[in-house]
């Protein structure tokens, strides 16, 4: 039976104050700030965020690390990125996210494949320069269709102090001015893999935009350049948003950085408008290109049809007519399909609850999907999100949502069993917990090996998918058979 | 047989540390002890008194060289010197790169897995002057040296070396069993040295185990890098090495829990023996001329 708005609040609140009993008071008083049931009046969702976690609870967050190489960095097809010390962090984040890019692995393009300087215990004592010095060499000479090299910093790089930007100048003068970019990402900095976004942002500031010396650029303006930031095309998000943007008039000139190359990095201060979709690990170069370049910017949501309607006018605005009746025949044009596919799921979707726990941009992006297809997503939360996402999110949520900000294990199982959702939307670590426990799960990270999700064509798949998941046969035959009289 | 002995030789940089620890095992060797020689410092200059030799060659080099510290045999960085002493160097990276910390440590694990204590009656470390990191604490920490002995002299800066160095002593005397063995006091003919480093060691919570006096025939030694003991064994200097280890082989189980003292403490101490005068707040932080129109 479902809960009046007062009862669920209040049914919030309870659930808050239980996870929190079992804390020893410290860890409860931190906890606390950071849990919150959404005023539907208020500007922000009421919780502290972007703070260090507490030790001796399994946060679900990553590292510097994570966010340079694993998110802005890692998908620039056409450079090799050095994961700079020890082999783990590099073997173990190896292809772990599904950026699709176009190309031949290993002779232009490089994304799936891991490089790594392999620290042995002698670089860490004699310094590793040397060794990375050797390894552009080896990677010249094995891949000389590279177009540029990054060296991402694991967390010895910065202990022992090796000097990787002397080393990144002196390779780069010796292949004629190639770029080579350290980026001080190590994984001890910072509370998530927050700061590495922001490192690896400003990286590309100071190596690609700002870098000395004047590179002939052949590129002819339009009227209509836009570029796509913060789309890491997952399962191909970043093609089928694309196509939308150039159906309607736009030419797209450089994608951050899914399928994205060293050259649209540089040629995207040449755009009249750059278009952001996740805000978080992307907003700082935006703001610089706008400061820097006058390069206005605005956020889209690509997440379900209504939203992606809203965006292609959004985004349409800052063009002539042509470009806003572009918008309008794209927009025309889809309609009838995703009639067709809300018809086909909604009535088997109505009414069903959410819980989301992700990362950037997805706790609130996706809220209009799931909506479109008379779905509730009645929790949410953020990995490393700040005070502007939760501001941000609350355009997306509806009073009385229980907002949990760097969510516990504990935390979220016991979220999870006391709202009882019909799908759970989170990551890998806490996919299996949830199925155990009988709760329909989809990755909302990779999209379960999936996707695209963003876009019309990414929609159909999205309504596809989490209909399989929530209706599928299975959850009805696998009854514990200590609860067999239910 | 009271098995194997483990000490260390700390003290402010300059001060004597690898001259009087190697004169003094040399004379432990000569009471029949077997030595093993440590050398932590990247500098590795730990051993060539024994030696006669500039600089042996490092675990760490030798390592770097052959690709891992796991490629070495023990055979490989071991040498023997003056009365069958054994010395290793752990070695290092050049100043400015890399870690040295780490070096320490992955050089004492090599040499214990290796088992090159084995047989030894006393295993020495001769360690940086300034523990300036963990590694650098490697010898301290437990299973290692049980007694530390810490050179220092009656100025200012190696005294307050030495109590800083018994900061770290406390902190490894609880989690570990490290202990304190007393203070080395290497002359430096500073007024009022002896009742200084003596006022020093009580507050510390420890004793002067030996006031070694300046003698020129250890430079004179050094030239030939040999050691006292080597060079001119008949010498008042030999015997003054002989007392020290006489009474660091005496020693054993006496060590203490250090007290270190606070800055202000340490000045006072100073001031006590008529070395420092009260300070007159008024002329801190001014300079020549400013306190001439004053």
């Amino acid at each position: 039976m479902d809960l009046t708005l007062d009862e669920a609040k209040a049914r919030n609140a309870e659930v808050i104050t239980e996870a929190l009993s079992v804390y020893p008071d410290k860890t409860a008083k931190k906890r606390a700030k950071h849990l919150n049931v959404y005023e539907g009046d208020k500007p922000d969702c009421g919780v502290k965020s972007n703070i260090k976690s507490v030790p001796g609870v399994m946060t679900i967050r990553g590292c510097a690390y994570a966010g340079s190489k694993g998110v802005v960095w890692g998908p620039i097809k056409d450079m090799i990125h050095i994961s700079h010390g020890p082999v783990g962090c590099g073997q173990y984040s190896w292809a772990a996210r599904r950026n699709y890019y176009i190309g031949v692995t290993g002779v232009d393009t490089f994304v799936t494949m891991q490089f790594t300087s392999d620290f042995q215990e002698k670089d860490i004592v004699f310094g590793g320069d040397k060794k990375l010095d050797k390894i552009v060499d080896e990677i010249q000479a094995l891949f000389p269709l590279n177009h540029g090299i990054t060296i991402q910093s694991e967390c010895p790089i910065g202990l022992i102090g090796d000097d990787i930007e002397a080393v990144a100048k002196k390779k780069s003068k010796e292949y004629d001015g190639k770029t080579i970019v350290p980026v001080r990402c190590e994984g001890f900095r910072g509370v998530s893999q927050s700061l590495g976004h922001h490192i690896a942002n400003d990286a590309v500031r100071d190596w690609v935009f700002e870098r000395p010396g004047d590179r002939p650029v052949s590129f002819e303006s339009t009227a209509y350049d836009v570029a796509i930031i913060g789309d890491y095309n997952i399962g191909g998000d970043a093609w089928s948003s694309r196509i939308l943007l150039e159906e309607m008039g736009l030419r797209v000139i450089a994608q951050w950085s899914g399928d994205g190359s060293l050259a649209e990095l540089e040629n995207t201060p040449k755009a009249k408008l750059n278009i952001l979709h996740c805000y978080r690990s992307m907003n700082y170069i935006s703001r610089y290109m706008e400061e820097k370049f006058g390069i206005p910017w605005v956020e889209y949501n690509f997440f379900g049809p209504s939203k992606v309607a809203e965006s292609l006018r959004a985004i349409a605005s800052h063009f002539d007519d042509h470009i806003k009746e572009g918008a309008e025949r794209v927009i025309a044009k889809y309609q009838p399909l995703m009639d067709a596919v809300i018809a086909k799921y909604k009535p088997r979707l109505q009414g069903k609850k959410v819980m989301l726990y992700v990362g950037g941009l997805r706790p609130r992006h996706v809220i209009g999907a799931y909506e479109d297809l008379g779905m509730e997503v009645i929790g949410t939360g953020y990995e490393f999100g700040h005070n502007d996402d939760y501001q941000r999110t609350t355009h997306y949520v509806k009073d009385g949502t229980l907002i949990y900000d760097d969510v516990t294990g504990y935390e979220f199982e016991k979220f999870v069993d006391r709202l009882q959702p019909d799908l759970v939307g989170s990551g890998i670590k806490e996919k299996y917990v949830f199925q155990k426990m009988g709760v329909p799960f989809r990755q909302m990270h990779s999209w379960d090996y999936s996707g695209p999700y963003h876009g019309y064509d990414g929609f159909a798949i999205f309504a596809r998918d989490m209909d399989m998941a929530i209706n599928n046969p299975v959850w009805g035959l696998a009854k514990a058979p200590w609860n067999a009289e239910q | 047989m009271t098995g194997l002995r483990q000490i260390a030789f700390y003290g402010k940089g300059g001060i004597g540390k690898s001259t009087t620890s190697q004169n003094t095992l040399a004379a432990l060797a000569e009471m029949g002890q077997k030595i093993l020689i440590v050398g932590c410092d990247p500098k590795a200059d730990s051993t060539r008194l024994i030696l006669h030799a500039k600089a042996q060659d490092t675990i760490l080099s030798l390592a770097a060289a052959a690709g891992s510290v796991e490629d070495l045999e023990l055979e490989d960085v071991m040498k023997m010197g003056y009365r069958d002493i054994r010395c290793v160097e752990s070695g290092g990276p050049e100043p400015g790169v890399g870690c040295a910390g780490r070096g320490v440590i992955t050089s004492i694990n090599f040499l214990e897995e290796e088992g090159a204590y084995d047989g030894a009656d006393y295993v020495s470390y001769d360690v940086l002057g300034d523990v300036v990191c963990g590694g650098f604490a490697m010898p301290i920490r437990e299973n290692k040296a049980q007694e530390i002995y810490i050179v220092m002299s009656g100025e200012m800066m190696a005294m307050y070396a030495a109590n800083n160095i018994s900061k770290g002593i406390l902190k490894y005397a609880n989690s570990g069993g490290v202990r304190l063995g007393g203070l080395v006091c290497n002359e430096r003919q500073t007024d009022k040295e002896y009742e200084l480093a003596e006022s020093l060691a009580k507050k510390l919570n420890s004793k002067l185990i030996h006031f070694v006096p300046r003698d020129n025939v250890v430079q004179h030694a050094e030239l030939r890098r040999m050691t006292v003991l080597e060079y001119a064994p008949d010498s008042k200097q030999a015997d003054e090495y002989r007392t020290l280890a006489r009474k660091i082989h005496e020693n054993v189980g006496q060590g203490t829990i250090p007290t270190p003292i606070t800055m202000d403490e340490l000045e006072d101490l100073l001031m006590e023996h008529g070395i420092m005068k009260a300070v007159d707040e008024s002329i801190v932080g001014k300079t020549a001329a400013e306190c001439a129109v004053a």
